[in-house]
C-alpha cells in the first residue's frame, strides 16, 4: 500500500495539475502532494514498517512474464525517502521563482517523481525499465521548455544518450528473461540465474553502459556539465540529487546480483579505472571552473566515481558506505543547488569573478553553505564523512581487488583536491570584498533559510549518527553481497 | 467470407454513388455507413453467422488470426475516413470514385489475409495495387503525383512479374499452388523451388518497402497526394506485411535456415537506411515516408521469428503504428506545405493536438507507456526467444535510438520554437478525435490485453 502511494500519488497530482490554469493553484497543490508523499514515505519507514504495507503485486502482461511488482526493501526506503524529502525542498526554495505555463512545469515535476519512485520501487525487470523512461521523459521537457540558453541541444544530447544507453539495457534485461526458469521479469528470478561467463561478460557492457550514462562515469560524462548550467535549476537539483543515483542504484540492485562472475571481472580491470581516471579529471577540471554550476556539476562526476569503486569492491562496509552516500550526496548536492539558485536569482550570474563578500551580507547564507560545502568534502561530523569513510574501509579491506591500495590513494588524492576547489568556490564567493553587483546584497528569504536549515540538520543528523540508516540497509547490502559473492559461486 | 463480398459491392456502389447523391457529405456519410456495416459483417462472420456460403475450393482459409486482422484494417480505415475522408475533397472532382477505390483495396487486403493458394495472393496484391496507383496520380495537375504514379506502376508491374516468376518456379517444382509445409517439404531439395522462394521473398520485400527494395517509397509518398499517402503507408502496408508472414509461415518453414540470414539482412539493411535517410530530411511528409520504411524493418522482425510473441507483437504493432502515422498525417495534411518549420511552435497555438502528435511521435520512438514501445518488445522478445541474431537485436535498438533524434525533432520544434502565425485551423471534433486516438495508444501500452484478448 505504502509503495503503491508513493508512485500513485505523485503520479494522479501530477496529471491533475496540468488542468490547474493558474500558477499558484499549481504551485500549492504541487507542494502540498510532495509533502503528502514525503509524510507517507517516513510513515512508511516507521509507523507502518511492516512487510505487507510496504509491497504491491497485481497482474499486467502476463504473457510477457512480467507482474507489477513493487517492493520498499532497505535501500529502496532510503532512495524513496531521498526522492521524498528532496522535492518539497526543492518546491520551497524556488517557490519565488516564476515560471511560464507554471502548471506544466510543476505537473511534469511531480511525474518525474513518480517515475523516480517507481524507478526504486521496481521488483519487476520489466516495471524497472517502464519507470526508468518514464523518469526521463518529464525531465527532458523540463529541461527543454524552461532552460538557459542553449537548453535544446544540451537536453537532446542527454536524452539520445540515456536512451542509447537504456535500449541496450533493454536487450541485456530481454535476453536474461529468457533464460530464467520460468520466463519471469522477477528480480528473483534473476538472481538465482546462472549464466555462462562469456555471456556474462557482454551482457554486462551492454547493461553497464546505460548505468555508466546515467551516473554518469568518465567518459560517458559529456552530457552532464551542459545540461546541469542549462537546465532550470529545480530540474538540476532533480537530475544531479536523484537521478543521477538512478545509475548507482542500477548497479546495485540489477547489475551486480544477475552477473557477478562479469562484475567481478570488470570491476577492477575497467570500471574502476574509469572511475579512477573521471575522479581525477574531474576533480582537476572543477579547479579551474570559473562558475559554481559548473563546479558542482564536476564535483559530482568525482564523488559518483566514489561511489562506483565502492560498488565493485564487493565488501559490507562499502556496500553501507554507497547507501548512505547515496541519500547524503543527494541532499547535499541539492543544497548547493538552492544556493546557487539564489544566487542566480539574486544577482542574475553565477561566476566567482563577479561575485564575492558575501559574508558581509548574507550571514546565514554563508554559513549554512559552508556547512554544505563541508559535507561535501566530507569533513568528521557530517554526512559525507560518514559514507566516505566506509566506503574508504571497504575498498581498501576488498577480498576481490588486486590494487586497493593504489585505488585507495588515488581517490584520496581526489578528497584534497575536493577540498581544494569546495573551498576556493566558498572563498570566492563569500569572502573577499564585495563586487558591484552584490554590494547592496541581502540575506537569504525565509523559505531558503527553511530549507538549507533542514538540509543542515540532515547532513548533522547523519553525521552524528548514522546508526539508524545502518541498520535500514544493512540487510540489502548483505543480500545483495550474498548474491554476489563470487568465491561463494566457484565453492559450488 | 462476408467482408469480402460487402467490400467488392459497397465498391462499386460507391462508384455510382455520385449519379445520385450529389452533396460530398453524404457520399461521407455513405462510405462511413458501409464501412460500418462491413466491419459488423466481418465481426459476425467470426463468430459463425456467414452471410454466404460459397465453395471457395479451399483457395482461402479465415482463421481467426485473418478475421482479427481483417477486423483491425477496416477499423483503422474507418478512423482514417474520420480524420481525413473531408481532405480528399481538395484533390479532385470525383470524390466517390477514391471511396470506391478504397473499398476495393480494403477487398484486396481481405483476399491477402486469408489465401492459402498462390493465386488468391496474387490477385490480393494486384487488387490492392492497382487502386494505389490510381491514387498516387489521383492530383491529376501535379507533375510530382504524375510521376510519382508513373514511377510506382512501372517498379510495382516489375515486382509482380518477379512474383509471378516466383509463383511459377513454385508451381513448376511442387506442382501445386497451395501454400503448405507439406507440399514443401514434399519437394525441399529442389533447387527451382528456393529460386521461387528466393524471387517471392525479393517481390514481397518490394512491396512492404524494405531495403535494398525501397527506392520507390520515398519518392511515392511524397509525391502522392499527403492523404492517400497515410492510408497507403498505414493500412496497406500491414496489409503486405501479412500477407508477407502469412506466406512464409504457412508454407516455407521447412526451409527456415535457408531464408532466414538473408531476412536479417534485409531487416538491418532496413533499418539502417531507413533511419539514417530520415535523420537528413527536411521536409516532415518524406521523413515520415522513410521512417515508415524503418518501422517495416521492425515489423520483418515478425517473419525472422515465428512465434506467439510475434503473432501478437505484429498485430500490436499494427495498431499502434498505423494509429500513430495516420494521427500525424492527419495534420500534415491540413498544413501549407510539410516543410519542418510549419511545425514551429504549434505547442502554442493548437496544444491540444501538440501533446497528441507528441504522443504518436513517442510511440513511433518506442517510447515506454505507449503502444509503439510494447510492440517494439514484442518483436524483440519474439526475435530473443527464438535464440539466434543477437547482433541484429543489437543492431536494431541502436537505430531506433537514431530513430529518436528526427521523431523529436518534430517535438523540439512544437514545443520549443516560437512562430507568430497559427498555421491550420480545426474543428473542435476533429481535436477530440485525435486526442482519443492518443488516449488509445497510451492505454494499448499500458494494458496491451485489450487488443490482444480478441485473438484467442
Amino acid at each position: 500500500m505504502i509503495a503503491l502511494l508513493l508512485v500513485l500519488l505523485p503520479l494522479i497530482t501530477g496529471v491533475a495539475t496540468f488542468f490547474l490554469r493558474k500558477e499558484n493553484a499549481a504551485k500549492k497543490l504541487a507542494l502540498l502532494s510532495s509533502l503528502a508523499t514525503m509524510v507517507i514515505s517516513i510513515l512508511g519507514l516507521t509507523l507502518f514498517n511492516k512487510t505487507e504495507l510496504l509491497q504491491f503485486s497485481a497482474d499486467w502482461l502476463p504473457g510477457l512474464g512480467t507482474k507489477f511488482d513493487i517492493r520498499l526493501d532497505g535501500m529502496g526506503q532510503l532512495l524513496c525517502l531521498l526522492t521524498a524529502i528532496s522535492f518539497p525542498l526543492i518546491f520551497i526554495s524556488t517557490w519565488q521563482r516564476t515560471y511560464k505555463n507554471a502548471h506544466n512545469f510543476f505537473a511534469l515535476m511531480l511525474l518525474a517523481q513518480a517515475g523516480l519512485m517507481g524507478v526504486f520501487l521496481a521488483m519487476d525487470a520489466l516495471v524497472f525499465y517502464f519507470f526508468w523512461e518514464l523518469a526521463l521523459i518529464p525531465v527532458y521537457f523540463l529541461c527543454s521548455m524552461w532552460g538557459g540558453e542553449k537548453r535544446i541541444a544540451a537536453t537532446f544530447k542527454f536524452f539520445i544518450y540515456t536512451f542509447a544507453g537504456s535500449v541496450l539495457m533493454l536487450v541485456a534485461l530481454i535476453y536474461l528473461q529468457t533464460q530464467t526458469v520460468d520466463h519471469s521479469f522477477s528480480i528473483n528470478s534473476f538472481y538465482q540465474l546462472e549464466i555462462k561467463n562469456d555471456i556474462q561478460n557482454w551482457l554486462f557492457v551492454l547493461m553497464f553502459i546505460a548505468f555508466a550514462i546515467k551516473m554518469p562515469l568518465f567518459p560517458f560524462h559529456t552530457w552532464q556539465p551542459d545540461l546541469y548550467e542549462q537546465s532550470p535549476t529545480s530540474t538540476t537539483m532533480v537530475l544531479s540529487g536523484i537521478m543521477v543515483k538512478m545509475g548507482l542504484f542500477g548497479v546495485i540492485r540489477w547489475l551486480l546480483p544477475t552477473l557477478p562472475s562479469a562484475s567481478f571481472a570488470y570491476g577492477e580491470t575497467t570500471v574502476a579505472v574509469l572511475a579512477v581516471i573521471g575522479m581525477l579529471y574531474a576533480s582537476l577540471l572543477a579547479m579551474r571552473q570559473n562558475d559554481m554550476k559548473r563546479l558542482i556539476a564536476y564535483s559530482s562526476i568525482a564523488h559518483i566515481g566514489l561511489m562506483v569503486i565502492a560498488i565493485f569492491a564487493e565488501t559490507q562496509l562499502a556496500m553501507q558506505g554507497v547507501m548512505i552516500q547515496l541519500f547524503s550526496h543527494g541532499i547535499n548536492i541539492i543544497g548547493l543547488w538552492i544556493i546557487v539558485e539564489w544566487i542566480e536569482r539574486k544577482y542574475g550570474t553565477t561566476k566567482f569573478s563577479e561575485l564575492g563578500g558575501l559574508a558581509q551580507k548574507a550571514p546565514v547564507m554563508s554559513i549554512l553553505f559552508v556547512v554544505i560545502a563541508l559535507a561535501n568534502i566530507s569533513l568528521p561530523l557530517t554526512n559525507g564523512f560518514v559514507g566516505e569513510f566506509l566506503m574508504f574501509s571497504g575498498i581498501f579491506t576488498s577480498k576481490i581487488f588486486t590494487y586497493q591500495i593504489v585505488i585507495t590513494a588515488a581517490a584520496g588524492v581526489c578528497i584534497i583536491l575536493s577540498a581544494v576547489y569546495m573551498l576556493r568556490m566558498v572563498q570566492k564567493i563569500i569572502y573577499g570584498n564585495t563586487s558591484a553587483i552584490t554590494a547592496n546584497a541581502t540575506d537569504i528569504g525565509f523559505n531558503e533559510k527553511f530549507a538549507l536549515s533542514i538540509i543542515a540538520l540532515l547532513i548533522l543528523a547523519v553525521g552524528l549518527f548514522p546508526q539508524p540508516i545502518l541498520d535500514l540497509t544493512q540487510t540489502t547490502a548483505t543480500q545483495i553481497l550474498n548474491e554476489a559473492n563470487i568465491l561463494h559461486l566457484l565453492k559450488k | 467470407m462476408n467482408a469480402l463480398i460487402v467490400t467488392a459491392v459497397l465498391g462499386v456502389m460507391m462508384m455510382f454513388s455520385s449519379i445520385v447523391l450529389k452533396r460530398n457529405s453524404a457520399i461521407r456519410m455513405l462510405a462511413i455507413v458501409g464501412l460500418l456495416f462491413t466491419f459488423i459483417a466481418n465481426v459476425l462472420d467470426s463468430s459463425g453467422v456467414h452471410f454466404f456460403s460459397i465453395n471457395i475450393k479451399g483457395m482461402m482459409h479465415f482463421d481467426q488470426f485473418a478475421y482479427f486482422f481483417i477486423s483491425i484494417s477496416i477499423f483503422c480505415t474507418f478512423i482514417f475516413f474520420l480524420l481525413s475522408a473531408k481532405e480528399m475533397e481538395r484533390i479532385g472532382v470525383n470524390y466517390s470514385e477514391y471511396f470506391a477505390l478504397i473499398f476495393f483495396i480494403l477487398c484486396g487486403i481481405i483476399l491477402v489475409a486469408s489465401f492459402t493458394s498462390l493465386l488468391i495472393l496474387f490477385l490480393g496484391i494486384e487488387i490492392i495495387s492497382i487502386p494505389l496507383y490510381i491514387l498516387t496520380g489521383s492530383d491529376k495537375k501535379n507533375l510530382k503525383s504524375n510521376e510519382a504514379s508513373l514511377k510506382y506502376f512501372l517498379l510495382g508491374a516489375f515486382s509482380t512479374g518477379i512474383m509471378l516468376m516466383g509463383i511459377a518456379l513454385f508451381y513448376g517444382s511442387t506442382g501445386s499452388f497451395s501454400v503448405e509445409n507439406s507440399v514443401v517439404i514434399a519437394a525441399t531439395t529442389s533447387p527451382m523451388l528456393l529460386i521461387g522462394i528466393l524471387l517471392l521473398l525479393f517481390s514481397m520485400s518490394f512491396k512492404v518497402s524494405a531495403a535494398p527494395f525501397h527506392f520507390w517509397a520515398p519518392d511515392v509518398y511524397d509525391g502522392a497526394p499527403t492523404v492517400f499517402t497515410s492510408f497507403m503507408a498505414t493500412i496497406v502496408k500491414a496489409a503486405a506485411f501479412i500477407a508477407f508472414i502469412r506466406l512464409f509461415s504457412l508454407a516455407f518453414t521447412p526451409l527456415q535456415d535457408r531464408w532466414q540470414l538473408i531476412v536479417a539482412v534485409i531487416i538491418a539493411l532496413t533499418l539502417f537506411v531507413g533511419n539514417i535517410t530520415a535523420v537528413f530530411q527536411q521536409s516532415v511528409k518524406r521523413m515520415l515516408a522513410y521512417s515508415s520504411i524503418a518501422q517495416s524493418g521492425f515489423m520483418l522482425m515478425a517473419l525472422l521469428a515465428f512465434n506467439t510473441f510475434s503473432v501478437e507483437g505484429i498485430l500490436l504493432y499494427i495498431v499502434a503504428y498505423s494509429i500513430s502515422t495516420m494521427g500525424i498525417f492527419s495534420v500534415l495534411v491540413k498544413m501549407k506545405d510539410s516543410s519542418l518549420e510549419e511545425f514551429n511552435g504549434f505547442a502554442k497555438h493548437q496544444p491540444v493536438l501538440a501533446v497528441a502528435l507528441t504522443v504518436f511521435l513517442l510511440s513511433l520512438a518506442g517510447i515506454p507507456l505507449t503502444a509503439g514501445f510494447l510492440s517494439k518488445f514484442y518483436m524483440l522478445k519474439a526475435v530473443m526467444h527464438s535464440g539466434n541474431f543477437l547482433w541484429l537485436i543489437i543492431f536494431a535498438v541502436l537505430m531506433a535510438a537514431v530513430s529518436v533524434y528526427y521523431y523529436f525533432r518534430i517535438i523540439q520544434v512544437m514545443f520549443f520554437k516560437e512562430s507568430d502565425s497559427n498555421t491550420i485551423i480545426v474543428s473542435t471534433s476533429f481535436k477530440w478525435l485525435l486526442s482519443a486516438l492518443a488516449i488509445i495508444i497510451i492505454v494499448l501500452g499500458v494494458y496491451p490485453q485489450l487488443l490482444l484478448q480478441f485473438l484467442v
